[in-house]
């Protein structure tokens, strides 16, 4: 195989493999969520229903055909986009989560969007002046926020900035979000929330990248010619440092879909997890393995999309 | 009289160990650099070398730092100038040349914009015009397609290329110091002459003065017009080249010249072990190499067709330069790469080609000693637990026999009994080879593979490790293949010698006459390259272009 075509077949080898596992993974969701006690029928026609009418609505959902069988079924159907009907409210779960989605999303973009180029700053910044005042507060500080459990930090800051001082309001939903200033109100909580949680590992692992080339002989060798601090650390430890930088923010980002369950819980956010949270409760099947694939493909994907950014950085992988 | 480039007076650095302590590693140097000298700074490992070298620079590693004296280069004070006036000589004034161009080269830059950054930092001249330098530089420095080499990235070019192209980056900037740190002991010896004369014949043209670090008496008698030996941060001896060389004055100097003088080995009589006929070590038709196997063949073929017998108490020498598959040679024979063809005989019985099926006792009769001490000793374990090990795991040894046992073998190998309750990162290098030799011994083995064991070592420490080699046949018994990329290591310790290239057997010798005796072109060239302790021998030799050009890896 000509040189040049090597990264474009390791980028195609790992979206294979992100494929095959994203296969194990809904196998894996499926059969959890099998595993889960109590009978659907059951518990939709409550304490009241006769064994026939349970049999018969077993019988109408398709619960008595193999798991296998309805796998494979659930498995087309989702390819298809047709992530089947709620078992509770008979909505198709595309309808419920889509809106709901679309909110969890906006939360993680906008932290996204805030936390990361903070984190990259702050950990460059670190590894840059090492040892110094500003790398020891920055030290300081990520290590407590990440010994911090999160709802903590939510639950400070409703007790401080929504209850003592009254600056922002206590819930994002629903809140007035007719201007801009009432919107950037109305997300900054939780926004701030889960940027402290999700940039304190992306903060500490930059600066362990960052560092960690620093100390190459090549970066010495920069010194030596008479480069600045800010042209060694940008210009020759940063772009070598990419691949694993890439890897730390992708799994900080994807614990933002996945693990947001508490924080949207607190704020009263309609996001996904909360829809997901719901629906254990009520044990509505198919939303709650719609959600648990939705975690997982985005999960997937982030640490995909850093594996590639690692392969396609890496010159003698390039050419 | 003129005014010298450099001048250093009473240099003192001190350095902050891990624990804390505080100790001086220069104390108190003093010499002078005439524009247009050439001068080398010749010492062991902890002689200060490098550590003065970069001091020049107003540089020093983390944990050193400048404690006292003053260094002037040229009109500039540099102990006296910030960190910031300090960048703006670096790359203009004085440059440098790192030991491992491999590794001093950004990965993930083109060549050619890490020639010209010192161009570009100091804004000396437009790109284009650096850019037209540096191929007239890679021209100087004869460098293949100087054209288009700066395109390329760090790894697509050879280990002597690279080495060139990182004087080139060293030089754009028309400096009056250039800095060697050891630029060719990581190179092949065949390369390391290419090298050599293209450092001199630039540094000649430009009329710069250098400072060229070194362990190697031999490569420096070659560039340097003057030399200052070192030791513990001492300055033992400064002189020209020539008096250094002919009529050294210190004790010291005359040691590491005496560490150089080929000794010639004299072979074991063993009338004893003369009884008993069958070689210790034979091999036939020996084939490995790696990658995934297909059809019981690997991708990469690297060892072919490799054929030997090594004689009960004698020793065989492997030579040849990197990539020959000289360590291939020794992993398929302990059985690491299993051979995927012929075979390997101990004592008349042939060994399963994998180490995981061979017996114990087959493991007990031959060892193994690896190049770097520090990577072979487990950090955490103590010096006496590491020996312990394999008198438990072959003898069955505990408690006190054990103990006894370990203490002997530290005996042995020449180290105090002490030094069982200490861990490997508290020993010297040659301490810790001593440890692994110790190991070895420790299975009473009748054979021992020793791969590279003193080229991290350095030259007094290693000429001790091999008297020390020879002195334990003499007691045991024992046969070696000594596998070496340095000609007189093995003219040392060997008997007979054979010459690997690219996988193969190209020529085997008896080792006392190799110099006169070899007939293939590879050997002859690869004799013909190692360095003499000769100021006139690079000028002096000549090497036929179509052999070098069909065998050097340049």
């Amino acid at each position: 195989m000509p040189q040049s075509l090597t990264p474009w077949f390791l980028v195609i080898q790992r979206l294979g493999i992100a494929l095959l596992t994203l296969v194990i993974v809904s196998f894996a969701v499926f059969f959890a969520t099998e595993l889960l006690p109590g009978d659907v029928a059951e518990i939709l026609l409550g304490q009241a229903a006769t064994p026939e009418a349970v049999a018969g609505l077993r019988e109408a959902m398709g619960l008595n055909e193999p798991a296998l069988s309805r796998f494979v079924g659930w498995l087309v159907g989702l390819l298809g986009g047709d992530l089947g009907t709620s078992y509770v409210n008979k909505m198709e779960v595309v309808e419920l989560i889509s809106g709901r989605l679309g909110n969890s999303l906006k939360l993680a973009g906008v932290t996204t969007l805030v936390s990361v180029p903070i984190a990259l700053a702050l950990g460059i910044g670190a590894a840059m002046w090492r040892g110094s005042l500003f790398d020891r507060i920055v030290s300081v500080l990520t290590i407590s926020v990440i010994s911090v459990p999160e709802f903590m930090v939510a639950t400070l800051a409703v007790l401080i900035f929504a209850v003592w001082l009254g600056w922002l309001p206590a819930l994002s939903y629903g809140a007035d979000v007719s201007s801009l200033s009432a919107m950037l109100k109305a997300y900054a909580m939780p926004v701030i929330t889960l940027s402290f949680v999700v940039s304190a590992q992306m903060i500490r692992m930059t600066r362990a990248a960052v560092i960690e080339t620093i100390n190459t002989p090549y970066v010495e060798m920069a010194l030596l010619k008479g480069a600045s601090r800010k042209r060694m650390v940008l210009g020759h430890a940063l772009p070598n440092a990419l691949g694993p930088i890439a890897n730390a923010v992708a799994l900080s980002l994807s614990y933002l879909v996945g693990g947001v369950i508490i924080v949207e819980t607190i704020f009263n956010y309609p996001g996904v997890a909360k829809l997901m949270v719901d629906a254990v409760s009520t044990r509505d099947l198919p939303l709650i393995q719609s959600c648990a694939m939705i975690f997982c493909v985005s999960y997937l994907s982030l640490i995909t999309l850093a594996d590639m950014i690692a392969i396609l950085s890496n010159p003698r992988l390039r050419r | 009289m003129t005014n010298p480039l450099v001048s250093v007076r009473d240099l003192r650095i001190g350095a902050t160990t891990d624990a804390g302590r505080k100790v001086e590693i220069i104390k108190g140097v003093s010499f002078d650099i005439e524009p247009g000298e050439i001068v080398a700074l010749i010492g062991e490992s902890g002689s200060g070398k490098t550590t003065i070298a970069l001091s020049l620079m107003g540089h020093t590693r983390t944990g050193c730092r400048i404690d006292g004296g003053n260094i002037r280069l040229g009109t500039s004070e540099i102990t006296a100038m910030s960190e910031r006036a300090r960048a703006s000589v670096r790359g203009t004034e004085v440059s440098y040349v790192p030991q491992s161009a491999a590794a001093a080269f950004n990965p993930s830059k083109r060549i050619m914009e890490q020639v010209i950054e010192i161009a570009a930092i100091h804004e000396l001249m437009p790109r284009a015009e650096a850019e037209k330098k540096a191929v007239e530089l890679f021209r100087a420095l004869a460098l293949p397609d100087a054209e288009h080499i700066g395109q390329r990235y760090p790894h697509q070019v050879s280990g002597g290329q690279l080495q060139r192209l990182s004087a080139a980056m060293a030089l754009i900037g028309d400096p009056k110091l250039v800095i060697f740190d050891e630029p060719t002991t990581a190179l092949d010896v065949t390369t390391q002459i290419e090298v050599l004369r293209a450092f001199k014949s630039v540094m000649q043209k430009g009329g710069m003065a250098g400072v060229y670090v070194s362990h190697d008496l031999a490569v420096v008698a070659q560039i340097a017009d003057r030399i200052i030996v070192l030791r513990g941060g001492e300055i033992q001896e400064v002189g020209s080249a020539e008096q250094i060389l002919r009529a050294p004055q210190h004790p010291y100097t005359k040691q590491l010249l005496a560490a150089f003088e080929p000794v010639p080995h004299q072979p074991v009589d063993q009338p004893v072990q003369a009884a008993k006929p069958t070689p210790v070590l034979e091999v036939f038709d020996l084939c490995a190499g790696y990658g995934p196997m297909r059809d019981g063949v690997p991708l990469a073929k690297i060892l072919k067709n490799v054929n030997f017998k090594l004689e009960r108490g004698r020793n065989l020498g492997v030579i040849g330069e990197s990539g020959s598959g000289k360590s291939t040679l020794a992993r398929a024979i302990a059985g690491i790469l299993p051979a995927y063809r012929g075979a390997v005989m101990v004592d008349g019985k042939e060994l399963k080609p994998d180490l995981q099926n061979r017996s114990k006792d087959d493991l007990q009769r031959m060892q193994m000693v690896f190049q770097l001490a520090d990577t072979a000793l487990n950090p955490a374990h103590s010096i006496g637990s590491i020996l312990a090990r394999p008198l438990t795991f072959y003898e069955g040894l505990r408690g006190k026999a054990r103990e006894a046992r370990v203490i002997e073998l530290l005996d042995m190998v020449h180290l105090p009994a002490a030094l069982r309750h200490r861990l490997p990162g508290e020993l010297s290098g040659g301490q810790k080879q001593r440890v692994n030799l110790a190991r070895a011994l420790a299975a009473s083995p009748e054979l021992i593979l020793c791969d590279e064991i003193t080229s991290a070592l350095d030259t007094v420490v290693a000429a001790a490790i091999l008297e020390l080699l020879k002195e334990l046949q003499r007691e045991l018994g024992l046969s070696y293949m000594f596998i070496s990329h340095d000609l007189s290591t093995v003219e040392a310790i060997c008997d007979d010698v054979l010459v690997m290239y690219k996988g193969e057997v190209v020529e085997a010798l008896p080792a006392a006459r190799m110099s006169s005796e070899a007939t293939h072109p590879y050997s002859r060239l690869l004799i013909s390259s190692v360095p003499q302790l000769d100021t006139g021998w690079l000028s002096g030799l000549e090497q036929d272009p179509e052999l070098v050009a069909q065998f050097a890896n340049r």
